[in-house]
């Protein structure tokens, strides 16, 4: 029996009990719908983790001072004053994992130049900050260690800011008053963008910290310690080498708690991204489930059929069908079942993770590797379920399936 | 051996079967059942031969080796120079196709499908074009006098015109003998004698047929009467007078809830 007469037999028969098919695929099409949309949230979610990870930069530590203790009363991380400058050039110095480090403070305010206006933050950071970041400038230089030292009353604006500030000339050699101190522009930053939380990172002025601390904010110590750890690897060593040096530097007894707090974004990121790889694979396997039951119904529908259509069976072998033929029709059945249901089930899946997306705000990504496995899938299920039915029907004897009422 | 199936006209002097000392057990749970004990049997080329028996003579089962639906237990079955006997189930299979037409007390045919698409059935488990396939279908339709009919549904067809249906589709492989267990059971007397005579045409035209058959008014339509009775040859004689369909159906009243434009 050539292959197209038995797709199309096949195609005949299940239109036969059009609701008793339709229902059987409803199983599968649910199936590949739900793997298929599981998948896309799975992937969604571990894209913007990644997505997030890769704005931080992975090798990145921040230390923060502790949070203040005082009569048992804990105010918030980063309230005390015990991070030094002195404590941030002995990190690069003492710490071999370090690469660099760049100490940070803040200021706000209002920032004038010529007849425009614009309120932003601004950072003191050290000379090696664009290189944890893994930032540029676009047009002049970043300032340089002696500018640090000189507290030299220099800025590099964010893109963001040079735009609203500047319209028509360039903002390099420029002066802008910052709380009514003037500042020599001699850099503008290249475009990062949106970080994660989808705050405008280039609405941003970097100054020596040294000039923000004495000139803007006229806070002793620093915020924060923005350090680099050598390689990705050398992390967890970095931040070992840095608790002990902080520990010994602030005399902090063997009991006592530390001082100061070390964020490690690697950390952060690893635990996010498996957190998500978690959520994927539950997620799929849940979907999975779904398949499998409607694996079993399709099963349950051939082995019905199977016996419905016995007197079918030895119709046909009696003029001439051979157990192959019958097992090819049987197996072709259970296939074509299953495969309209997973053609259904990724039409459905691509268009319910589509609206899940626009109505959660989700990200969902569909990846030729979803559909191809939940494709796969489903003629994996229509073969292995609709075998057993089809060997059935193809090892039926001839006589006793011609006289089956 | 199966490579020479398509030469219809293989086996020596025109003997179509030749069967000897024949025997088939069925076991029953502890029991053996002899349902065949040793029988022999010639049958030629272009006879007409009514098999009967009463019910547990071992009239089914020898129809059934002989259908090449069953192997015997002993002895040997050769049709047209081919040992049945010795064939696997795929191979019997192919002579089933090629050289055998079944027609069947209860018609058989698949519900849900057209007249012309069961004839053409046989035709799917071989070779042939989609368009040789269609126009051999007709023709086999043409011969029981179903022409007008081919896309009518069995549920769309009386008994007797549903039994025709069954006797193109048997035929439409140009077998070497057509096989007819009870092919009148179900119809009234009319239809029944209308049924014979599409045998007797055929017949006529060359084609074998054994027909096994309970009613001896039936069996009077054959040229040859063999008679099974526990198992075994109890009679096998020639009808030198077999009766005319034809001419029987013209003596039948007509029975009016019954259209039959034969």
């Amino acid at each position: 029996m050539k292959i197209l007469n038995v797709i199309l037999s096949a195609f005949r028969a299940l239109r036969r009990n059009k609701m008793r098919s339709f229902l059987t695929m409803l199983g599968i099409i649910i199936g590949v719908a739900a793997v298929i949309a599981m998948l896309a949230i799975g992937q969604g979610a571990e894209y913007s983790v990644k997505e997030q990870i890769a704005a931080l930069g992975t090798n990145v530590l921040m230390v923060f001072p502790g949070a203040q203790q005082q009569a048992g009363v804990r105010t918030a991380a980063g309230s005390a004053t015990t991070l030094t400058e002195d404590d941030a050039l002995a990190i690069l110095k003492e710490c071999s994992a370090v690469q660099y480090i760049s100490p940070g403070a803040f200021a706000g305010g209002q920032v004038i130049a010529g007849n425009l206006n614009w309120s932003t933050s601004i950072q003191g950071v050290g000379s090696d900050y664009l290189e944890i970041r893994q930032w540029s400038v676009e047009y002049g230089e970043f300032f340089t260690d002696q500018d640090v030292k000189a507290a030299a009353k220099v800025c590099i604006l964010g893109k963001t800011v040079a735009d609203n500030l500047f319209r028509d000339i360039s903002p390099v050699d420029q002066t802008i008053r910052i709380r009514s101190v003037p500042f020599k522009v001699v850099g503008v930053l290249t475009k990062k963008g949106q970080n994660a939380m989808g705050q405008d990172q280039d609405d941003v002025i970097l100054s020596p910290y040294t000039t923000v601390i004495r000139r803007l904010s006229h806070w002793p110590n620093l915020r924060f310690v923005l350090v680099s750890a050598t390689s990705l690897d050398n992390i967890s060593t970095a931040q070992r080498q840095i608790t002990e040096l902080l520990r010994m530097r602030h005399k902090i007894q063997p009991f006592e708690a530390d001082d100061f707090t070390i964020r490690n974004q690697a950390d952060i990121a690893a635990t996010a991204t498996a957190t998500t790889e978690v959520l994927t694979i539950l997620l799929a396997s849940i979907a999975s489930v779904s398949l499998l039951v409607g694996g079993i119904g399709i099963m349950n529908i051939m082995l019905v059929s199977v016996t419905e259509r016995t007197r079918e069976i030895g119709i046909r072998m009696s003029i001439g069908a051979r157990a192959r033929d019958i097992l090819t029709q049987f197996l072709i059945e259970a296939l074509v079942l299953s495969l309209l249901g997973g053609i259904t089930g990724i039409i459905l899946g691509v268009a319910g993770s589509s609206v899940i997306s626009s109505i959660a705000k989700w990200p969902t990504i569909i990846t030729a590797f979803s559909i191809i496995l939940s494709f796969g899938f489903s003629i994996a299920i229509g073969i292995f379920f609709g075998f057993y039915p089809a060997r059935k029907a193809a090892m039926l004897n001839p006589i006793d399936a011609l006289r089956y009422e | 051996m199966i490579h020479d199936l398509t030469l219809s006209s293989s086996g020596t002097n025109g003997t179509l079967i030749q069967i000897e000392h024949l025997t088939k057990v069925y076991k029953l749970g502890e029991v053996d059942v002899h349902a065949l004990r040793g029988i022999s049997v010639n049958v030629l080329r272009g006879e007409f031969v009514a098999i009967m028996g009463a019910s547990g003579s071992g009239k089914s089962t020898f129809m059934n080796i002989l259908g090449c639906l069953d192997t015997p237990t002993k002895g040997s079955y050769i049709l047209e120079g081919i040992d049945v006997g010795k064939l696997s189930r795929d191979e019997l299979a192919l002579i089933r196709n090629k050289k055998i037409g079944f027609v069947f007390q209860g018609f058989n045919l698949l519900s849900r499908t057209s007249a012309l698409e069961n004839v053409e059935l046989p035709l799917f488990y071989g070779p042939t074009s989609t368009k040789v396939r269609k126009e051999k279908a007709i023709k086999a339709l043409d011969k029981v006098g179903l022409g007008d009919r081919i896309h009518h549904y069995p549920n769309q067809l009386s008994g007797g015109q549903q039994q025709r249906v069954a006797i193109a589709r048997s035929l439409v492989n140009d077998p070497s003998i057509i096989l007819a267990d009870e092919p009148t059971g179900n119809l009234d007397s009319r239809t029944s004698v209308e049924v014979m005579d599409i045998f007797q045409e055929l017949n006529d035209n060359g084609i074998t047929i054994i027909l096994v058959t309970h009613e001896s008014d039936i069996a009077q339509f054959a040229k040859r009467h063999i008679v099974f009775q526990d198992g075994k040859i109890r009679a096998d004689k020639v009808n030198s007078k077999p009766k005319i369909a034809s001419e029987v159906i013209k003596e039948l009243p007509l029975i009016d809830d019954e259209e039959e434009a034969a």
